[in-house]
């Protein structure tokens, strides 16, 4: 397979081979052309936009890397950058983690009608714009929805609050309409890369009588890796960009709580006209993405089956 | 199997307990759309009178036939455009080895961690500049573009699987590079365009960043777009809102129950490979 058209080229001219080459770059020019001008401009663009002070229709002014500067400077910035790495416990740790302990469990119990159900219900978070998800998270987390009525049922009235709007809670709140998106992705995921094990590793190991845990941590977490590492890499870019979920459920507030740098870029950019001082933010966040996903690619990539 | 009762149990416990964080937020918005409108309802509450003229109004209020318009019109403007483009692209890229395709694959691979944020400032910028700002076609262009890492990377994996055989005894019967892919790919690339197609069009379907940024207008949006703009409006009419929350919803269902293997499927396929 890897000496392709060996058998074919001697027939062809040298001419006709560069034709080929030609007609084939033919091909992938409208690919190219439209992710050039639409990605790779812009992504340029906005690194040399933060180089400057600008409001977006003035002059602009070279101020080199003072802007990344502020960025360190201005506990608001930082702050959203800190937040976004608690985002990725909520978004990305423990939607992982568990999922592979409700992948297992499915695996074990639940192989007939009710895995398959469970499955399609786990999904549906998945499809629905992540808008929606905001506006209804919005809903079952203020003061009279449903969250604080089950409290209140079980009797933890006394901590009922409007969740979305209390500063120590709104982060972890965000946080759980990201499980809420997440688990269930996560779960059919795994549970997916479950079924490609050998199952007669599970026989074995359930003829020797082990437990549900031995199993666990004895095959299923090894033999996963490559689908954890898939898992964490789609998670983590989630929580690092997050936008949707945020700006709908609370643009960043109260205060700057839930800020995170995708609120902070649009806020900057579009309604206080510091274009500069956005798109050094933005740089910010695609380096850091790249950043956090290159080990986890490097320590789940080479059991790739 | 051998698993104890108590532990089949546990497990199945387990599993509802989650289905019912699941479908519990649907239940109550579905409650609390019925109530009247403008009033404030509990979380979870089937009301004495249900109204079900809430839906009727925020069919109304939301300009909902326009927003379907709307949104029917993006993915129709971008779906089989990136599928031609891409499914070309990763037939020169996989199958036909241009040179220089070693290059061109890692190009398109490095955009695939890119988040949107990103580019979307000087995007704004040139679309004012080139007068296509608060037009569908702000969000169509774009997002074309940002579909290609993932597209192009998708198309790829298949072609590069394909057998050349086929390719070669094709050249012999002297077909043009364009029969070949036309006529003898395209067709055996049948299942990965479709599942590329149902992923690409969730994901306009669902766009909001683009759609918040470049269009002013709601009913130039996408769906999600649209449901942003109809929430600033009318947040504080929670029974309103959530009649049509779940209107924006329907659609999408719908194709979920319908086609829910193929897109469970896709969406794992598309993060596994990509």
């Amino acid at each position: 397979m890897t000496s392709d058209k060996s058998p074919v080229a001697p027939a062809l001219s040298r001419w006709k081979v560069r034709r080929e080459s030609i007609v084939g770059w033919l091909f992938v020019l409208p690919a190219l052309l439209m992710y050039a001008i639409f990605v790779l401009v812009p992504l340029l663009l906005t690194i040399l936009y933060s180089f400057f002070h600008w409001n977006g229709f003035g002059p602009m002014t070279w101020v080199g890397l003072k802007n990344y500067v502020t960025i360190f400077q201005v506990p608001n910035l930082v702050g959203t950058i800190v937040n976004a790495f608690w985002l990725v416990v909520w978004f990305s740790f423990i939607p992982v983690g568990l999922g592979l302990i409700v992948a297992s469990v499915i695996h074990r119990v639940a192989t007939g009608r009710l895995g398959a159900i469970a499955r399609t219900v786990l999904f549906l978070p998945q499809v629905i714009p992540l808008v929606a998800a905001g506006i209804i998270w919005g809903w079952l987390l203020a003061l009279p929805g449903l969250i604080n009525q089950i409290l209140k049922a079980v009797g933890l009235g006394a901590i009922t609050r409007a969740w979305l709007g209390d500063f120590h809670w709104a982060l972890p709140s965000v946080g759980i309409i990201g499980i809420w998106v997440l688990l269930g992705f996560c779960i059919v995921l795994l549970q997916t890369g479950i079924t490609k094990i050998d199952s007669a590793l599970f026989e074995s190991a359930r003829i020797d009588g082990a437990t549900w845990l031995r199993e666990f941590i004895a095959i299923t977490v090894p033999l996963l890796r490559y689908e954890i590492g898939v898992c964490l890499t789609v998670t983590v870019i989630a929580a690092l960009a997050a936008f949707d979920i945020v700006w709908v459920s609370t643009a960043g507030g109260p205060g700057n709580a839930t800020s995170v740098p995708g609120i902070q870029i649009y806020v900057l950019a579009f309604t206080q006209r510091s274009v500069g001082l956005a798109s050094a933010l933005a740089v910010m966040l695609m380096v850091l993405v790249v950043v956090v996903i290159l080990p986890i690619q490097w320590l789940t990539r080479e059991s790739k089956r | 199997m051998k698993v104890g009762r108590g532990e089949l149990w546990a497990g199945r416990a387990l599993l509802l307990v989650l289905m019912a964080f699941t479908i519990l937020p649907f239940i109550s918005i579905f409650m609390t759309a019925l109530h009247p409108s403008g009033t404030v309802p509990s979380g979870l509450e089937w009301p004495a009178d249900p109204q079900w003229r809430n839906f009727l109004d925020a069919f109304r209020l939301a300009e909902m036939p326009a927003l379907l318009l709307s949104s029917t019109f993006i993915v129709l403007a971008v779906v089989p455009v990136s599928l031609i483009i891409s499914t070309m692209a990763g037939f020169a890229i996989g199958l036909l080895r241009i040179p220089g395709s070693r290059v061109l694959l890692f190009l398109f691979v490095f955009g695939l961690t890119l988040p949107f944020q990103g580019i979307i400032i000087p995007i704004y910028f040139l679309e004012r500049a080139v007068g296509i700002y608060n037009t569908r076609f702000a969000i169509v262009l774009p997002l074309i573009a940002l579909f290609m890492p993932f597209a192009v990377f998708w198309m790829r994996a298949h072609f590069v699987n394909m057998p050349t055989e086929i390719s070669e005894a094709a050249r012999v019967d002297g077909a043009t590079t364009w029969d070949l892919f036309w006529h003898i790919q395209r067709p055996l690339a049948q299942a990965p365009i479709v599942s590329l197609g149902i992923l690409m069009s969730i994901w306009t379907w669902n766009q909001f960043l683009l759609a918040l940024v470049l269009v002013e207008d709601p009913t130039q949006r996408t769906m999600a777009g649209a449901l942003g703009y109809f929430q600033g409006h009318y947040a504080n009419n929670v029974p309103l809102l959530c009649a049509a929350t779940i209107l924006i919803l329907v659609p999408t269902l719908v194709i979920f129950m319908l086609f829910q293997r193929q897109i469970i499927t896709a969406l794992i396929q598309g993060s596994i490979k990509g």
